[in-house]
C-alpha cells in the first residue's frame, strides 16, 4: 500500500516537472514564435504548405477556422473507410488478411479515430493490415490529436487578444502541432519503449513450438511507433486486441510508466501554455489545481475498491489481492488503478487492464471521468476546453450571487457564451443517457450485454460515455462489432466531438471581439485556490446531478451486490 | 472547392509523413538500435524459437511451473481476457474450479489457500509472470516429480525473481517461461 502511495506521487512528480517547460515550450509554438530546431523545421513545414498553397501568415475568423477543420477531419475520416475496404489489395499486409468486413465496421473505426476515440470495435491482430494500422490509424493518431490542440489554442486566442476578429492559422496550427510537438517526442518515446521490447518490425507472425511442444504463432507488427503516438496523443487505439496490457505494447513497469507520462503530459502542459498565453500564471494553476484536485479524489477511490477486492473471490480459499482478473501481474493493482484513472482522465482510452472485471466502485471511476467530459487533465486539448466550458459555468454562477456580468481574464461573459456553453455540456450528457436508455429497451442493444444484472447496465453505459467522451476505452466484455453499436457508438462518438469544438470556436469567435476590462475591487479571483475549488465543486455537481441515476443502478448496485456476495 | 482541394492535399502530405515516413523510420532506427527487442525477444534454444521471453504460454504438465490461466488458450495471434465482471456466476465457478484444480495437482488439502494469480485471467492472456508467492507455492511439487531437492527448486524461484523497479514501479514478478527453462537446464546438467 505505501508502495502503491509513493508511485503516485512519484508519477505525479515526474510528470508536473515536465509538463511545465513542454508548456513553455507549446506557447511559443502556438504564438508563432522562433524555437529551437527551427532550421530543420521551418524548411519541413515549407514543404506542406507550399503543395497545399497555404499561406501560414493569414489569420482566420472562427468560422473559416471551423470549416477548415471540419472538411479536413472529414477528408481523414474518408481516407481512413476507404483504406480499410481495400486494405487486401494493397501491400504490407504479410498475413494477407482479408478488407474490413462490413462497412459498418468500417464506419464506425473511420469515426473513432478521427475524432481522437479510438473506439475498437474490432480486433487489431486479426483484422487490420500493417498498412492500415500505419497509414490510416497512425495518421489519424496524429491529426486528431493535432485538431484538440488546435481548438484549445484557438480558445486561449480568443481569450487573450482583444478587439480583433480572428483566431489564427489552423493550418499553421495543426502542421506545427505535429512537426514541432508530437512528432519528436514520438521519435523518442518509440526508441524507449522498443528498449523495454515494444516490438518494431513489418514481419509476418512468427510460429513458434513451445516448451510443451505447443504451436503457438506470435504476432508482430510496426507497434512501437503507433504506441508512441497512441498514448502521446490521448488515442488510445491499441495495435492488439488486449491493447497496452499486451506484453508486446507495454512490457515492463518503466513502458507502462512512460506510456502514462505520454498520456498526460500534453494536455497537463497545456495548463502552462494557458498561463504563459494570458501572461497571468496563476490563472493556469488554479485550473490545473483543480484538475489534480479531482485527479487525486478518483484515483484514491478506484485504487481503495481494487486494493480492497473480490469477496465473492476471497470466500473461496483464495490469498493476495483478489482483483487480479483482468490484470497482469507485472502491473498488479497499484499501476493498474493507477492506469485506469490517467486514461480515462484523459481521453485517452488505452487499457493495462480490462476495465469490465474491475469491482463496480473501481469501474465507476473511470466511467464518472468519461461522463464529466474528461477535464480532469483531459485528452490533448480536448481536456483543456472541456474545462473551459465548466469555467465559463463556475464564473456564471458566481457573478450570479454578487449580481455581477460575469467576466473571465476581463472578458465578459454574455447569455451567448452561456448558451453555447450549456450546449457544448448538454447534447453530450444527453447522448450518452439517450443512446443508453434505447439500447436498453431494444433487443439489438441488449444482444451485446455479456454480464447480466446491473453490470450490464454498466457495459452499456460505458460504452456510450465512452464514445460520447471520444475516450475508446470499453467495457470489452461488451458485443460492440454489430449493426447496431457500430452505427450508434459512430453517430455518438461525432456528437461527441463536434458538438462540443464548433460551440467552443464559437465562443472564442465571440471572446475574441471583446474588450479587456480592467480589474477592479469587485472582479472575482480566477486565479486563486478559492477559485480552484469552486470549479471543481460544479464539476463534481453537474456530473452528480446528470449522471447519479444511471450509476445507482449499474456500478453502484454491483458494488453493493459484490459485497453481499450475489452474483448473476 | 478551392478548401476541399486544399484539405484533400494536406490530408495527403500529413499522411505520407506521419503514416509510412516515421513508421518506417522508426522500423529502420528499431532494426539497427534493438535488433532483438525490435523482433519480439524471441528466444532460440538449441537453434529452435520456442517462444518470446515477453509473451506467455501454456505449461500443463506438473513438471513445470504452471503459468495463469488464459482466456484465449494462451493464442499471441488473438489476445485478450474474459471480461467477467465482479458479480459474474462464471467468474464465481471458474475460480472455483481452478482452485480445485490448483489443489488437486500439488496435493494440498482443501482448505488450504490458492494465490489468486492462478485462478485468475491475465488481461492481455499472455501474461508471461507469476507471483513470487505464486510460483514458490508450486516447488514442492515440481521438486517431487523431478527427483530434485525443495531447495534446489527454491533457490531457482528466488534466482529469477525481478523486482519492482526503485522498489515501487511495478510489481515483484517471476517469468514463467524463462524459469521452466531454467529448471529444464538445472536438470540436464546434474
Amino acid at each position: 500500500m505505501t508502495k502503491d502511495i509513493m508511485l503516485f506521487v512519484l508519477f505525479l512528480a515526474v510528470l508536473l516537472l515536465c509538463a511545465w517547460p513542454l508548456g513553455k515550450y507549446m506557447a511559443r509554438v502556438f504564438n508563432y514564435e522562433k524555437t529551437c530546431g527551427e532550421r530543420f523545421f521551418a524548411p519541413l513545414e515549407n514543404i506542406f504548405y507550399k503543395m497545399a498553397k497555404v499561406d501560414p501568415r493569414t489569420e482566420m475568423p472562427w468560422k473559416e477556422y471551423c470549416l477548415n477543420l471540419i472538411i479536413f477531419n472529414a477528408l481523414g475520416m474518408l481516407s481512413l473507410f476507404v483504406l480499410q475496404l481495400t486494405q487486401a489489395f494493397l501491400p504490407l499486409n504479410p498475413q494477407q488478411l482479408p478488407n474490413v468486413e462490413t462497412w459498418h465496421l468500417a464506419f464506425n473505426t473511420a469515426a473513432s479515430f478521427m475524432t481522437n476515440t479510438n473506439w475498437q470495435a474490432y480486433s487489431g491482430e486479426t483484422t487490420l493490415s500493417y498498412l492500415t494500422q500505419m497509414l490510416g490509424l497512425t495518421v489519424q493518431n496524429f491529426l486528431s490529436a493535432a485538431t484538440g490542440a488546435a481548438v484549445a489554442i484557438a480558445l486561449i486566442r480568443g481569450l487573450v487578444r482583444k478587439n480583433t476578429g480572428e483566431l489564427g492559422n489552423f493550418w499553421a496550427d495543426i502542421i506545427r502541432c505535429t512537426t514541432r510537438i508530437l512528432l519528436p517526442i514520438c521519435v523518442v518515446a518509440t526508441l524507449l519503449l522498443v528498449s523495454q521490447g515494444v516490438i518494431q518490425n513489418l514481419n509476418p507472425y512468427v510460429d513458434v513450438q513451445t516448451v510443451e511442444g505447443a504451436q503457438q504463432t506470435i504476432a508482430m507488427g510496426p507497434v512501437a511507433s503507433q504506441e508512441a503516438i497512441k498514448e502521446l496523443g490521448t488515442n488510445g487505439g491499441g495495435f492488439f486486441n488486449a491493447n497496452s496490457s499486451h506484453p508486446f505494447e507495454n512490457p515492463t513497469p518503466w513502458s507502462n510508466f512512460l506510456e502514462m507520462f505520454l498520456i498526460l503530459v500534453i494536455p497537463t502542459g497545456l495548463l502552462f501554455t494557458f498561463g504563459e498565453m494570458c501572461k497571468d500564471k496563476k490563472q493556469g494553476y488554479a485550473v490545473l489545481a483543480s484538475m489534480l484536485l479531482l485527479f487525486v479524489l478518483m484515483l484514491g477511490v478506484c485504487y481503495a475498491s481494487e486494493k480492497y477486492g473480490n469477496p465473492i473471490v476471497a470466500a473461496q480459499g483464495i490469498s493476495g489481492d483478489t482483483a487480479m482478473e483482468g490484470k497482469e501481474v507485472r502491473f498488479g493493482i497499484g499501476s493498474s488503478s493507477l492506469f485506469a484513472t490517467v486514461t480515462t482522465a484523459a481521453s485517452c482510452g488505452a487499457v493495462n487492464s480490462m476495465h469490465d472485471s474491475y469491482t463496480g466502485t473501481g469501474g465507476l471511476v473511470p466511467m464518472l471521468q468519461m461522463m464529466l467530459g474528461e477535464v480532469v487533465l483531459g485528452g490533448v486539448g480536448a481536456g483543456f476546453y472541456g474545462m473551459m466550458l465548466y469555467v465559463f459555468i463556475t464564473v456564471f454562477i458566481v457573478g450570479l450571487m454578487v449580481g455581477r456580468t460575469p467576466e473571465y481574464l476581463g472578458k465578459k461573459i454574455e447569455a451567448k457564451e452561456v448558451v453555447l456553453t450549456i450546449a457544448g455540456l448538454l447534447i453530450p450528457a444527453a447522448t450518452i443517457l439517450t443512446m443508453s436508455a434505447v439500447s436498453c429497451l431494444t433487443e439489438a442493444g441488449q444482444a451485446g450485454i455479456s454480464n447480466p444484472g446491473p453490470h450490464g447496465l454498466s457495459e452499456i453505459l460505458y460504452g456510450f460515455a465512452s464514445g460520447v467522451g471520444n475516450n475508446g476505452s470499453a467495457f470489452a466484455g461488451l458485443g460492440a462489432n454489430s449493426l447496431w453499436y457500430n452505427v450508434l457508438i459512430g453517430l455518438a462518438m461525432l456528437i461527441g466531438r463536434f458538438a462540443v469544438i464548433v460551440p467552443v470556436l464559437a465562443i472564442a469567435g465571440n471572446m475574441v471581439t471583446k474588450k479587456i476590462a480592467p480589474a477592479n475591487a469587485g472582479t472575482f479571483n480566477t486565479g486563486s485556490s478559492l477559485f480552484a475549488v469552486l470549479l471543481a465543486g460544479v464539476v463534481l455537481i453537474v456530473g452528480a446531478l446528470t449522471f447519479l441515476p444511471a450509476l445507482a443502478l449499474g456500478p453502484i448496485v454491483d458494488q453493493l451486490f459484490m459485497l453481499q456476495g450475489k452474483v448473476f | 472547392m478551392r478548401a476541399i482541394i486544399r484539405s484533400l492535399v494536406m490530408v495527403v502530405t500529413l499522411s505520407i509523413f506521419t503514416g509510412l515516413v516515421y513508421p518506417l523510420a522508426m522500423t529502420g532506427l528499431a532494426q539497427v538500435v534493438f535488433p532483438s527487442r525490435a523482433n519480439g525477444s524471441i528466444i532460440i534454444k538449441d537453434g529452435v524459437p520456442v517462444g518470446s521471453a515477453l509473451i506467455g504460454q501454456a505449461f500443463t504438465d506438473a513438471r513445470y511451473f504452471s503459468s495463469r490461466p488464459s482466456a484465449g488458450g494462451n493464442d499471441a495471434a488473438n489476445s485478450g481476457g474474459t471480461n467477467y465482471g465482479g458479480t459474474s456466476a462464471k467468474l464465481q465457478q471458474q475460480v472455483g474450479e481452478l482452485a480445485e484444480s490448483v489443489r488437486a495437482a500439488n496435493g494440498w488439502t482443501s482448505d488450504q489457500e490458492v494465490p489468486s494469480v492462478l485462478v485468475t485471467n491475465s488481461s492481455s492472456g499472455l501474461d508471461p509472470h507469476l507471483t513470487p508467492a505464486a510460483a514458490y507455492c508450486q516447488v514442492e511439487r515440481i521438486a517431487k516429480v523431478r527427483g530434485l531437492e525443495i531447495r534446489q527448486v527454491r533457490d531457482l524461484v528466488s534466482e529469477h525473481i525481478e523486482n519492482a523497479d526503485l522498489g515501487v514501479v511495478g510489481e515483484d514478478r517471476v517469468n514463467v517461461l524463462k524459469l521452466n527453462l531454467a529448471l529444464d537446464n538445472l536438470q540436464q546438467n546434474q
